[in-house]
């Protein structure tokens, strides 16, 4: 079976969720039985209607206003291709694509995503028709364990975007001239320094994204 | 995080109004605010949404300066053309600052409030943060300051201002345009942020309810020379053991005007007017950078494990300046 197979990818899905739910029952039956006093939560707000228009197709939700973008996605909507790495805006994991700016989805509200137009990962190419950063992260080795590789993705071909609309960088050599920077290796690192590898596979991504960068005529 | 209401503001106004709610807490790209109030140190009642009020241009004003909006999100405003060309040292302070993902998110107002990135305060597993639990003392002073203070501190207070995009600001002079119920006011820059003093919970001159509305830039943008340099534990994604952003006006080999200011080592930007004068009507020799250099770091006081940024700085002012001299 193929690693990006949509059968292999749910049944290892539905199993680590049935898995989680099972392992879940006997810990709450714990807590209830030691008798703890529960202290009363305080109150939350209630839950507000939205709509977030994710790879082409509009979801409706309701949520709490502290529901972040990445748990709406994740936990209301079940598009878990984008990753809780920190949860902090460090890592980089749950990069996503909003209105065509990439953007760190655990420190932003969904409430204040109401109708804006949100690509994930899912949304970037598909089995058998991969996207070429996709392709390029597959010939090139571009990752080990894969957690960050959504992240990585989104990042990745949004940075192909910018450049294509000559955003500068910190490492752009003088950012008063005008027009598109050659995306050289320094200026790919820096521009792809928000997403973190654990796994260590930064030479081997920098080097897919600039193969796709020469590709599309970006570099 | 604790549970809060999130209400979107109608207008300025409305924004003007709802802040004034006890616990209210305005929302612009989350970046700083939704992080503290997830490590519970912030723990707001009421968001009020700002992020989407028509506040986000970037334009020229009658003057010839610059009026920054302040919903603008750091990467449109770094790479503004106006910006880009007239005022580069904003530029490149702002690209020095966080991730593209983060940039594409933090808006030019919340910039402006970042808090402290001091570790005494960020985690509430501390007793001792003056700035979050007022009166309780300060972690830092006898704990681990090798990021802290070396200048304007105070015994109650040796936190850092994070931000690079302020150092530029404060170096180009910029004012920061806010309305409060009592109409608009301006405050340059040297007076938007405090010095910790007995009261380091403050970091800004602010009022209860004043919502920042946009920055103006003044007409000379030292586009011709003009430099931010930080200096960091890693290359790239960290705050700044110092930074200096340095301009000079310099014609006829001589420098008619000078702007500089240093982060990462004050409780706001550090900028001291009698440095730029120092520079003002003298050859750009690397004897006459290290003059402004020296009376810039007059009277630093480093914490017990941060002496070295005051040869760091020393060193990162001069470099800064010989490299915006070397620019065509």
């Amino acid at each position: 079976m193929s690693i990006d197979s949509p059968a292999a990818r749910a049944t290892r899905r539905g199993f680590l969720q049935s898995a989680g739910a099972l392992a879940g029952t006997p810990l709450i039956a714990g807590h209830a039985q030691a008798a703890q006093p529960v202290p009363e939560a305080p109150p939350s707000a209630p839950p507000a209607a939205l709509t977030l228009r994710i790879n082409g197709q509009d979801h409706a939700l309701h949520v709490e206003p502290r529901v972040t973008l990445l748990d709406a996605l994740r936990d209301n909507l079940g598009l878990t291709g984008t990753k809780k790495g920190c949860d902090r805006g460090q890592c980089g994991a749950c990069t996503v694509i909003v209105n065509g700016r990439r953007i760190n989805a655990c420190l932003s509200l969904a409430m204040q995503h109401d109708g804006d137009e949100i690509t994930t990962v899912e949304g970037i190419g598909q089995p058998g028709r991969l996207h070429p950063l996709q392709a390029a992260f597959i010939a090139e080795d571009a990752f080990q364990c894969g957690y960050c590789t959504p992240g990585q993705i989104c990042s990745g071909v949004a940075l192909l975007d910018e450049a294509r609309r000559g955003d500068c960088s910190a490492v752009t050599p003088d950012v008063r001239r005008q027009g598109a920077t050659p995306l050289g290796d320094d200026e790919i690192r820096e521009r792809m320094s928000g997403n973190l590898c654990r796994c260590g596979a930064y030479a081997n991504i920098v080097r897919a994204v600039r193969i796709v960068a020469r590709q599309e005529g970006v570099a | 995080m604790t549970p809060f209401a999130y209400r979107r503001a109608q207008d300025v106004d409305d924004a003007v109004r709802l802040g004034l709610a006890p616990g209210a807490h305005f929302l612009g790209g989350g970046t700083n605010l939704i992080d503290l109030a997830k490590g519970g140190v912030v723990q707001p009642l009421l968001l009020v949404d700002v992020s989407r009020l028509p506040l986000a241009d970037v334009v020229e004003t009658a003057d010839g300066g610059v009026r920054i909006g302040a919903m603008a999100r750091n990467a449109d405003v770094a790479n503004h053309p106006l910006v880009r060309t007239r005022h580069p040292l904003l530029s490149q302070a702002l690209l020095a600052g966080a991730s593209p993902q983060l940039r594409n998110m933090a808006t030019v107002g919340g910039n402006l409030l970042q808090r402290t990135r001091c570790p005494y305060f960020y985690d509430t597993g501390f007793e001792h943060c003056n700035k979050r639990a007022p009166g309780s003392g300060c972690g830092a002073v006898d704990g681990i300051n090798r990021n802290h203070a070396i200048l304007g501190a105070s015994p109650a207070c040796i936190a850092t201002h994070p931000s690079d995009m302020c150092v530029a600001l404060a170096a180009l002079r910029a004012s920061v345009r806010v309305r409060g119920l009592r109409g608009d006011r301006v405050i340059p820059m040297a007076d938007f942020h405090r010095l910790p003093g007995d009261a380091p919970q403050r970091d800004t001159t602010l009022a209860a309810g004043e919502l920042i509305v946009g920055v103006d830039l003044p007409p000379d943008g030292f586009a011709g020379h003009a430099h931010y340099l930080k200096v960091r534990d890693r290359a790239s994604y960290a705050f700044a053991l110092v930074s200096v952003a340095a301009a000079l006006d310099l014609r006829g080999g001589v420098i008619q005007d000078a702007a500089l200011a240093l982060g990462g080592v004050a409780h706001k930007p550090w900028r001291r007017p009698e440095a730029e004068a120092r520079l003002a009507g003298r050859e750009p020799t690397d004897a006459v950078f290290g003059e402004a250099a020296d009376l810039l770091l007059l009277g630093a006081r480093p914490a017990s494990q941060n002496g070295f940024k005051v040869t760091l700085a020393r060193r990162a002012i001069v470099r800064a300046l010989q490299t915006a001299r070397a620019q065509a």
